[in-house]
């Protein structure tokens, strides 16, 4: 995984504000009038973005990864 | 006005009630007006501050500078006598919450609860209408309410429908603040372990398309979390499935037959269900009080108050849900209210991990009796409504009702 870029998106009208990202991984993710936010839009691979992605309960963070696009979270 | 509190005031007595009401304690009200954060004491542990506004609540369950994985010891503020075990979902912080947690996730997303709505809508139908064969007055808790998130989450997880009387009563071990004494919760905790492992072991020998066989295959395969780590939030996921919603769905009833304008405008317009489920869920104080502290890693300013690092603070979601400051007329049942961030499913790493489902289940269930017994009343009086005591949530052990 050393080496890549991923893109981190939240979609805002998705995103239910349970805190769950920001509260998991505070790096890369705040909430911003109840919704969250991502800190940085693009990102060196890291587990926990990941893993906020995937406990995120309505699906609303999409996790690309640069140059391929390929979709790492959510699952399709 | 009750004063401001410092760490040297006399703690209050808490929870403020024994629960067998279904309006939040009236102590709420004052503290949320009131500067600072309150001192209580719970019947266990040391004295703790308790946070009641929608905002400092939110930064106790949402900010990573509070901790739950330091709540361990004899000292914690608890309800029960038992001292917090090690190991449950509640008990983690990340990154080793986010671990475990994750292995579950995936299947309690707002996609995968959809898919399971259909069938969900036939097994309360079903059982709506046997209960309506049975013919009033009937209760409403054993005939729908608790059957239908038990066999929702049994066949879900993978255990045996057939075997919910031993882990229902077993489950008790997780529920009971004093119902139970400290023997029997060590024995049916053990009991519900060990059941569970049984299972386990089958599904590793066979495994099934069920949530069982997938945590496992990321404990086996991909190697994310260990047998006992798997048992424990399969054990979590199995209580806290069920009795959640089977005690507010009676609640719900409850309310909404006090309130007959809100039940009759369901009646009218049913699209309003979804709206109805998020403003009960605010309105309703599930938990008889806030019961898992937070503890601050380092120095903290909440509400006004400087929270020192190792001092342990409860979030009161019930309380953070009537805050004048988020919701207007706030103590008001308005199943129109449009801008309803309330809390109800938590905040923070520690969202409920099945609120989706609960609010599936939840709409489903409202739906079904509105559908099918639109005349539905509770059928006794104030004086002998049934409450449950001794748990940690406040509702019905039985609540008859008739149509
Ligand atoms: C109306 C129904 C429900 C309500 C009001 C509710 C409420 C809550 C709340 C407030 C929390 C957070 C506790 C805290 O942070 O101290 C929580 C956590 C949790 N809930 Fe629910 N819940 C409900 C139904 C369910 C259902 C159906 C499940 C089924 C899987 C479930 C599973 C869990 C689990 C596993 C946790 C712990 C999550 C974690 O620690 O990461 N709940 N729930
Ligand atoms: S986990 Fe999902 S729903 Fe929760 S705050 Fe983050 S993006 Fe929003």
């Amino acid at each position: 995984m050393s080496g890549q870029r991923w893109l981190v998106e939240v979609d805002r009208d998705v995103c239910i504000g349970s805190g769950m990202c920001a509260g998991s991984a505070p790096a890369f993710f705040e909430l911003v009038d109840g919704r969250s936010r991502p800190l940085h839009g693009e990102v060196d691979a890291d587990d926990e973005v990941l893993g906020a992605a995937e406990s995120c309960p309505v699906e609303a963070i999409l996790v690309r990864e640069v140059g391929t696009g390929r979709q790492l979270a959510p699952e399709e | 006005m009750t004063e401001n509190a410092t760490a040297d005031d006399q703690p209050l007595p808490y929870p403020f009630g024994n629960g067998r009401q279904i309006e939040l304690e009236r102590r709420y009200a004052e503290l949320r007006e009131a500067p600072g954060l309150a001192r209580v004491q719970l019947p266990y542990g040391r004295d703790c501050w308790l946070a009641t506004r929608y905002e400092d609540a939110k930064i106790v369950l949402g900010d990573p500078r509070f901790s739950r994985a330091a709540a361990v010891g004899p000292d914690v503020p608890r309800p029960n006598p038992e001292q917090p075990g090690e190991g449950g979902i509640l008990m983690l912080d990340p990154p080793e919450h986010t671990r475990i947690r994750g292995v579950a996730s995936r299947a309690f997303t707002a996609r995968r609860v959809e898919r399971m709505r259909e069938h969900t809508r036939e097994i309360v139908e079903r059982l709506v209408d046997e209960m309506v064969e049975r013919g009033a007055p009937a209760d409403l808790v054993e005939h729908v309410a608790l059957p239908l998130p038990v066999m929702v989450i049994s066949e879900m997880l993978g255990v045996p429908y057939s075997d919910r009387d031993d882990f229902q009563r077993w489950s008790n071990a997780f529920l009971s603040t004093s119902l139970l004494p400290p023997e029997t919760v060590i024995e049916y905790g053990k009991a519900l372990r060990d059941y569970m492992t049984g299972l386990v072991e089958q599904r590793r020998a066979a495994p099934t398309d069920d949530l069982l066989s997938a945590m496992l295959r990321a404990s086996d395969e991909e190697e994310r979390i260990t047998q006992d780590e798997l048992v424990n939030l399969a054990i979590a996921i199995l209580v806290a499935g069920h009795e959640t919603t089977a005690t507010q769905l009676p609640n719900f009833v409850y309310v909404l037959d006090r309130e007959r304008d809100q039940w009759d405008l369901l009646l009218e317009r049913p699209d309003l269900v979804p709206r109805a489920v998020e403003e009960l869920v605010r309105w309703v104080p599930l938990g008889v009080s806030s019961a898992f502290p937070r503890y601050a890693r380092e120095d903290v300013e909440v509400g006004g108050v400087l929270v020192r690092a190792g001092e342990p603070v409860l979030a009161s979601v019930a309380s953070a849900n009537r805050d004048r400051r988020v919701f207007a007329d706030p103590d008001r049942l308005d199943i129109l209210r449009e801008d309803n961030p309330h809390i109800g499913f938590g905040h923070g790493p520690h969202h409920c991990l099945g609120a989706q489902l609960a609010r599936m289940e939840l709409q489903e269930g409202l739906r079904a009796l509105l559908r099918k017994v639109p005349t539905l009343r509770v059928a006794v009086g104030e004086d002998e409504l049934d409450w449950k005591d001794g748990m940690f949530v406040r509702g019905f052990r039985t609540l008859p009702v008739t149509w």
